[in-house]
């Protein structure tokens, strides 16, 4: 049998590939990717924390989150296919008229 | 391998409690309204029916949340998800004032040539015909108006939720509308495009933090519920599962400080600030702030007291780093909301002075952290209102023109603009008879009686330093030579009457301040 703090950690791993790759991808669509991937990271730590703590919770609070990450791809597309549009790039190096 | 026997699976209906949640019910109701009118409306009538929407909600909401204030309901709502104690009250009642006077500069139309600030089409390619076309039609987008009020929703939930899952909820309700607002300037529509995605990919990453926080901290205690993980961590002593404790806590404190503003998760709010359309810079500024200051007071306090002497000295230091690179920053803007946006932070920072204090059990009659931190927030509030409503005044043949030098003798074009927003600036500074000094006398005690001596010293000198950069905004507009091309715009009402309000609070708060204070005091214990 597993030991299911194995998942606990599996999850902390997904979630820092997945913070490297925010901060370290050019690309605004890579970089919005690396955000669900964080996201889904926490998922899994719910659901290994429910079966730890033998509550129920964390599997609920799973659903909440990806209903909350279905809602930030509508907004976080939006904007990034709007930015596009724009400039016929997502790289996050060309925005950069706001700088002082 | 064991699994989880469920009993029956019996889905019991929630209770609420709708009195009590009116406030922040209709807040919603009318925002799904809203959208619901946007798509039936014909365009011509669509503006009026969603400002009428919007403020008679607010009033009613405002109208319930005075009732149930004087009725003292107090105690958990919605299943014990939401927490009506005295910080909640205040803080709901200060959000729904700005929330409003922020509406106002929205609905402002006149001092565009009868086009709102937001853009006619925000879909289309900045430059583009569909643009010119959409201009030329006097396409608007009505929508403002309800993502607004979402946003506001959200923050009123964020602020009173008494369990992690519903904190984390709210706080994504009330971030993604901001994330559309901010990129939905008329003007310089680049840039605000640009804010909106800086804006969003950080606060997702964020997110991202917070909510992992929160998985670190159900792992440690088996709940989301404030009160339950306080009691953990109460009961925790010594034990092996620190670790887990400790991540959470410090994921948690970075999804929050982020939303607050305190360095080092300060990097989004100059660009944010100044690309968005000043409207929604306004009600950032200070909505903002206020939820996220008011969810991490509540962490804090309600769950992590037990922890306090962990977390405490590392706010010290974050306080010292957020004042002193705010007003660093703040020295060396040449744009006006640039120069908002640092002072800002530094602001954060002296809130999380009084943060750091933790003053939380006071003899009676005085005031405890959270009383001080919600008074400073309000004068800070009407002062932060006040002068983004005046930016949006400072105009050339372009649009808004926010560089400092195009704000050189400002007081010869218009005394009153130059004059109320020296008021602000020096209210920002913190100079007697503004609303600004009581803030600041408040946040410092309470910093002072946590035993954070030093801190105020350093909160001291750090203001006093930041006297320097507001005074410059007021010499240039008083003593420059006036900018060729600046003008001032001819505003109706809907922004003169929140810079009015914004004046008068100000000085009212700043010279009699005892009713807010009192209130203010009266409001400070959280329930657990």
């Amino acid at each position: 049998m597993m030991n299911p703090e194995n998942y606990l950690i599996l999850a902390a791993i997904l979630f820092v590939i997945g913070a490297l790759g925010v901060m370290l991808r050019r690309n605004a669509l890579i970089a919005f990717l690396c955000v669900e991937l964080m996201l889904n990271a926490c998922n899994l730590a719910f659901v290994a924390g429910s079966h730890i703590t033998g509550t129920l919770d964390g599997q609920t609070t799973a659903f909440f989150v990806m209903v909350v990450a279905a809602a930030e791809v509508v907004v976080g597309l939006a904007i990034i296919v709007s930015i596009y549009k724009t400039r016929r790039s997502t790289s996050v190096d060309d925005a950069n008229l706001l700088k002082l | 391998m064991s699994s989880i026997l469920l009993p029956a699976l019996e889905m019991a209906a929630p209770t609420l409690e709708w009195r009590a949640l009116a406030p922040v019910l209709l807040v919603f109701a009318a925002a799904c309204l809203g959208i619901l009118l946007d798509a039936v409306l014909p365009r011509a009538y669509r503006f009026l029916a969603q400002m009428t929407l919007v403020f008679a909600s607010v009033a009613l909401s405002f109208g319930f949340l005075v009732m149930n204030w004087r009725a003292m309901r107090q105690g958990r709502l919605a299943m014990g998800s939401i927490m009506l104690d005295g910080p909640t009250y205040f803080m709901w009642a200060s959000l729904l004032v700005f929330g409003t006077l922020a509406f106002m500069i929205f609905s402002e139309r006149q001092l565009n040539g009868g086009a709102s600030a937001f853009a006619a089409s925000a879909a289309s390619v900045p430059g583009s015909l569909e643009e010119a076309d959409a201009s030329a039609a006097r396409r608007e987008h009505t929508e403002v108006f309800p993502l607004g009020l979402f946003a506001l929703g959200g923050m009123m939930v964020f602020l009173a939720s008494a369990d992690l899952i519903v904190m984390f909820v709210a706080l994504e309700v009330f971030s993604l509308p901001l994330y559309l607002l901010s990129g939905m300037a008329r003007r310089r529509r680049l840039l605000s495009q640009e804010a909106a995605l800086k804006y969003f990919l950080l606060g997702a990453f964020s997110s991202g933090f917070f909510l992992f926080g929160v998985a670190m901290l159900y792992v440690f205690s088996g709940s989301f519920d404030l009160h339950a993980i306080h009691e953990a961590v109460a009961g925790n002593a010594f034990s092996s599962s620190n670790g887990l404790l400790y991540v959470g806590l410090g994921f948690l404190a970075i999804g929050l400080l982020f939303k607050v503003g305190v360095v080092p998760f300060h990097s989004w709010t100059p660009d944010v600030y100044m690309g968005a359309p000043t409207p929604v810079t306004a009600f950032m500024a200070i909505c903002t702030k206020l939820a996220a200051v008011g969810a991490l007071l509540r962490v804090f306090y309600v769950a992590l007291d037990g922890e306090r002497w962990n977390w405490q000295p590392l706010f010290a230091v974050l306080a010292v780093i957020t004042m002193v690179v705010g007003i660093i920053g703040a020295l060396t803007q040449t744009d006006v909301k640039r120069l908002l946006a640092y002072s800002s932070i530094a602001h954060a920072g002296f809130l999380m002075t009084a943060v750091v204090g933790a003053t939380q059990v006071v003899p009676a009659g005085q005031g405890t952290s959270a009383s001080a931190i919600m008074f400073y927030l309000a004068a800070y509030g009407f002062a932060t209102i006040g002068a983004f409503g005046l930016v949006t005044l400072v105009r050339n043949a372009a649009g808004e023109d926010n560089t400092i030098a195009s704000w050189a003798g400002l007081a010869r074009k218009s005394p009153w603009v130059a004059g109320l927003m020296s008021l602000f600036m020096l209210s920002f500074a913190g100079i007697p008879l503004t609303a600004g000094f009581i803030g600041k006398w408040a946040v410092f005690t309470a910093a002072w009686r946590g035993g954070y001596g030093w801190l105020v010293v350093v909160a001291v000198l750090a203001s006093l330093v930041a006297v320097y950069l507001y005074l410059r905004l007021i010499v240039v507009m008083f003593a420059g030579e006036p900018a060729k091309g600046t003008y001032v715009g001819n505003a109706s009402g809907w922004t003169w009457i929140p810079v009015v309000i914004g004046a008068v609070a100000t000085l009212w708060l700043g010279i009699i301040p005892d009713q807010v204070m009192q209130l203010a005091t009266f409001a400070g214990g959280f329930l657990r």
